[in-house]
């Protein structure tokens, strides 16, 4: 598991208070982990800053699961 | 009850006369209070007037760039903004059928769109903060209309509509939007009146005269307190019975 797995991981807890092992590859924010819109507003907050990049509004949109998540923050760092 | 120490307020149109008292009354309860407004000079005066704990933020708020800068300035100011007061606003008066494109334009981006952008700005910092008040100074003409302010009344109306979805979203997090909706207030503007006409405003007045700068002030200051914390998407209708809406 990646550096960069295990700090997304950790803000998605932190946030939604969801149990660790439910944060799986493709586990929906909002469907699977019970985020709803504005909390997907604010988790996108937190990995800009836990990873001191920029998401813009429409990346941000597209930022759907756990996996999602992941792979822009690995792609943008 | 209403202390405010420790919270920090941007307030726009700092140098008009509600303005002004809403600073006034906010940092007299303990806010640090930063001062935005077009015009440098009163700013400076209120200022200096107020000592410590207040900032002079000028920003033209027809500006777009300068609007978006603004929240940042002001939370390196005064290190957070827990409170906004969107309170500046022009007049561009007009016949409806003689109103310009421009006219139109330039009152919606003052009065409504520089609230928008501002209120967009301070939300993430109040957001991570689980506590903010937005404080949205609309006008009795939002709710009865005006003739000759077509432009004014769509965009007290537009900052009435803004405030309550924004109040939507944002409530689960602590934060409270909420409007103010002043009648005729004594200030520069209507000192310009005739004594006639000034008599004949106070007749449509239940209470027989205009309302004091600072009237709407504590309006400002309650919905800005802790104890307001259940009070969102409320519009405050402080006119003294011009329109009981």
């Amino acid at each position: 598991m990646s550096d960069i797995e295990d700090r997304v991981r950790k803000k998605v807890v932190e946030h939604l208070g969801v149990e660790e092992e439910k944060v799986t590859e493709n586990a929906s924010f909002i469907d699977d982990l019970g985020a709803d819109s504005l909390d997907t507003v604010e988790l996108v907050m937190a990995f800009e800053e836990e990873f001191g990049i920029e998401i813009p509004d429409d990346a941000a949109e597209s930022i759907q699961t756990f996996g999602d998540a992941v792979k822009f923050i690995k792609e943008n760092t | 009850m209403f202390d405010l120490n420790g919270k920090a307020a941007l307030v726009t149109g700092a140098s008009g006369g509600i303005g002004a008292a809403i600073a006034r009354t906010l940092h007299g309860r303990g806010a640090t209070v930063g001062l935005s407004g077009t015009r440098e000079e009163p700013l400076k005066a209120l200022a200096e007037e107020l000592g410590e704990r207040a900032n002079v933020l000028p920003c033209n708020l027809s500006d777009a760039d300068a609007v978006n800068a603004l929240p940042k300035q002001a939370a390196e100011a005064m290190g957070a903004v827990d409170i906004l007061v969107n309170n500046a606003g022009v007049t561009r008066d007009n016949l409806f059928m003689r109103m310009s494109e421009e006219e139109w334009a330039q009152v919606i981006e003052v009065n409504l769109t520089a609230a928008f952008r501002l209120s967009k700005g301070v939300l993430r910092g109040m957001m991570k903060a689980r506590w903010g008040r937005i404080v949205n100074v609309s006008s009795v003409v939002g709710a009865t209309g005006n003739p000759g302010q077509g432009n004014y009344a769509a965009s007290k109306a537009g900052l009435v509509g803004m405030s309550k979805s924004l109040a939507y979203e944002v409530a689960s997090r602590g934060i409270t939007v909420n409007a103010i909706a002043p009648g005729f207030i004594a200030t520069a503007m209507t000192d310009k009146l005739t004594d006639d006409q000034k008599s004949k405003i106070d007749d449509q007045i239940p209470m027989g005269r205009m309302g004091t700068p600072e009237e709407i002030a504590a309006a400002a200051l309650y919905l800005a307190s802790d104890e307001a914390a259940y009070v969102t998407g409320a519009v405050l209708h402080v006119n003294g019975g011009l329109a009981m809406v």
